[in-house]
């Protein structure tokens, strides 16, 4: 059966023990598009990628993932997809030519020395190539990464959070990566905690407690935050922030580099607030809230940090 | 003093933190608690240097009070249990060849007249010498035993048969290794144990080496089959076994001048599927163990039944019935009677078709085991 949803799973489901990771998550992506996944630690996005892909079984739900079913059909998924790790899964004793080998002989790619060849060109990594991937640095690693699980040339490409602990440089190149592979066709599905690389998806999905708390294109998502937001700035922020944190129903309170974002939906509360504190040094002015500030609201009503650190 | 404290405190730390992860690692914990006991058990009660009740066959072509007499002491001396009753004395190889018996002992026709005319016939005894530590005792002892039974009977008109050298000739043919060299017992059956504890050891790293470093996940997320993912860590390592092989054949050879009387095919054979056997047995090990040190230790707790109680250190007919059913679970106690059938008593592969089965058939289970233990998700 053939779909232009890439991924279509209704009421994911998953269980670990009596814990719920995931609680019924839907998700409805078409095909070519890039997609952000958001939500803080131990919201179940890795689980809900690993399930999409059939690295877990479900609990509940059901679903297609490139019109295979997610729960009967999960070697048809992995020989069209590609799935990035958290961690960094290559084998660090074997060379980076020897894991694109591995990769492309699995598959069983036609003219492996030339598929990976080009990779290794592509990647800029051709006169590297016989050193062990382990001796890469992060961003490296990355980018090696991305290779090996793009060398297929998969329909559908999940990425789990692939920019973690890398710098901003090499952040940038790989996000042009994951655009350049978005225009040659793939759909890519990418978990980040960044908000600057949630701005370049087409649609994000934000998650918490395993449940989909938001999902829409950026404008859409700070639109439906319905927030009011200000932005203070002055050498006396930072005497205000605690104050400010501690009055009842106020939003939330947040540091943007130096400027103090006061987000909420009581304006006239904000407002006069604000002027009971107002202070010599700090200026304040109504901006349009950012992704950021509404994703700290949905998570503050989302409820508690839940968050278990893996 | 106080940096003496402060080193005790620092002591204590560390203390706690190694007891808390000592008791997290249930298998370890399990282990540390299980080998003394398994020790204890083997060592102290199924093994046994002085072996009684070997199986024997017994020939005997006449039946006359005498011959009963020193049949019955045999038997009463504990060390020959007659298992099968013979006719046909051309048998006797074919039974000794294929491990059946221990010992064959023929009483000839003719012999109570000869015994009583004093023209001291023949009594003979063939033993399976392969491995001497299970037969010299019972062939040292038979000389004794036969003698003192026969006094009883001597009386009257024959008891001037009592004087003097005994009345018969004890006749033993150390069959297969006539010089009783351990040697020639032991060297084969290194080839058991090495190609046990190398192979077992290496694939059951196989799976938990990929668990411990993260890469379980990719190779998950790839479109491989558990079948597949077995025979493709397994393969390189047949290769390993080959070359083990073939050095270990060489050494015994040309160091230990051990003989090789049998054909060649049948033993690679049977090392072919030890070998394979080892493998799936070491990658089952990998789908239950977490760590690269729980392989290890079960590989350990397999491999000390595997020595001692396969007939390799101790014979294997001196071991109680328990440890023996044990003994013939373990893939060794086949190879052994295969390598040992084939270098010293040139033992065709007719006479070797249980244990070749044996180990097919282990071999096929523990695959199912591990097909089954596979983990096909991150579950």
């Amino acid at each position: 059966m053939s779909s232009d949803l890439a991924i279509d799973v209704r009421g994911l489901v998953k269980k670990f023990g009596t814990k719920t990771a995931v609680d019924g998550v839907d998700i409805q992506m078409p095909r070519g598009e890039v997609w952000g996944f958001l939500g803080p630690n131990g919201s179940g996005k890795t689980t809900t990628i690993r399930m999409i892909c059939g690295l877990l079984k479900v609990t509940a739900g059901q679903g297609q993932c490139l019109g295979y079913d997610i729960q009967r059909e999960a070697a048809r998924i992995k020989a069209e997809t590609g799935y990035m790790t958290q961690k960094y899964s290559f084998w660090s004793d074997m060379t980076i030519r020897e894991n694109l080998e591995f990769v492309a002989r699995l598959y069983g790619l036609p003219n492996m020395k030339r598929t990976v060849d080009e990779a290794l060109e592509k990647l800029g990594l051709a006169h590297r190539q016989k050193q062990l991937s382990g001796a890469l640095s992060g961003g490296w690693k990355q980018r090696l990464a991305l290779a090996a699980v793009t060398i297929h040339n998969p329909k559908l490409l999940l990425l789990d959070e692939p920019t973690a602990g890398v710098d901003p440089q090499a952040r940038r190149d790989f996000w042009d990566e994951i655009h350049d592979l978005s225009l040659a066709g793939m759909t890519v599905l990418v978990s980040t905690h960044y908000m600057d690389e949630a701005e370049r998806c087409d649609r994000i999905v934000y998650l918490a407690h395993g449940h989909k708390i938001v999902e829409g294109t950026v404008a859409e998502v700070i639109d439906q935050s319905d927030l009011i937001t200000f932005r203070g700035e002055g050498d006396g922020v930072r005497r205000l922030a605690h104050k400010l944190k501690s009055v009842e129903g106020l939003g939330s309170v947040a540091y943007f580099g130096s400027a103090l974002h006061v987000s909420g939906r009581n304006v006239d509360l904000i407002r006069s607030v604000l002027a009971q504190n107002s202070s010599p040094d700090v200026t304040w002015e109504e901006v349009r809230p950012n992704l950021e500030d509404a994703f700290i609201a949905l998570m503050a009503e989302a409820g508690g940090d839940a968050r278990q650190y893996e | 003093m106080t940096s003496l404290l402060n080193s005790l405190r620092r002591i204590w730390a560390v203390f706690m933190k190694e007891t808390v992860q000592m008791r997290r690692d249930r298998l370890t914990f399990a282990m540390l608690g299980g080998i003394p006991i398994v020790q204890l058990v083997l060592f102290g009660f199924a093994i046994n240097m002085n072996p009684r009740h070997l199986p024997a066959a017994l020939i005997v072509e006449e039946q006359t009070p005498i011959v009963r007499t020193l049949v019955s002491a045999l038997t009463s001396s504990e060390y020959y249990d007659f298992v099968m009753l013979e006719s046909d004395p051309r048998k006797s190889g074919d039974l000794l060849a294929r491990g059946e018996v221990s010992f064959v002992v023929t009483i000839p026709a003719g012999f109570t007249r000869d015994l009583v005319r004093g023209d001291q016939p023949q009594i003979l005894i063939e033993a399976d010498a392969s491995d001497p530590a299970a037969s010299s005792n019972a062939v040292g002892q038979a000389q004794a035993i036969l003698t003192l039974a026969l006094r009883h009977d001597l009386k009257g008109p024959l008891a001037n048969l009592n004087a003097g050298p005994a009345p018969f000739d004890l006749v033993v043919h150390p069959m297969y290794n006539p010089e009783a060299k351990t040697s020639y017992n032991i060297v084969p059956g290194l080839l058991g144990v090495i190609l046990t504890m190398t192979l077992v050891m290496i694939t059951a790293m196989a799976m938990t080496r990929e668990t411990e470093q993260g890469t379980l996940e990719n190779l998950l997320a790839m479109p491989v089959l558990p079948g597949e993912m077995m025979l493709g860590k397994i393969l390189p390592y047949v290769l390993v076994g080959a070359i083990e092989t073939g050095v270990i054949l060489m050494a015994a050879r040309v160091i230990f001048d051990v003989p090789f009387v049998g054909q060649v095919w049948i033993l690679l054979l049977g090392v072919t599927i030890f070998v394979i056997a080892n493998l799936a047995l070491g990658f089952t090990f990998s789908t239950i163990a977490r760590t690269q040190m729980q392989a290890m230790q079960l590989t350990f707790f397999f491999f000390l039944p595997s020595i001692l109680l396969s007939g390799f250190m101790f014979p294997f007919r001196g071991m109680p019935d328990w440890a023996q059913n044990i003994g013939e679970v373990l893939p060794l106690t086949h190879f052994l009677r295969i390598v040992r059938g084939v270098m010293l008593k040139d033992a065709t592969l007719a006479q070797l078709q249980v244990p070749m089965l044996a180990l097919c058939a282990f071999t096929a289970a523990v695959m199912v085991i591990a097909l089954f233990r596979y983990r096909r998700t991150l579950d």
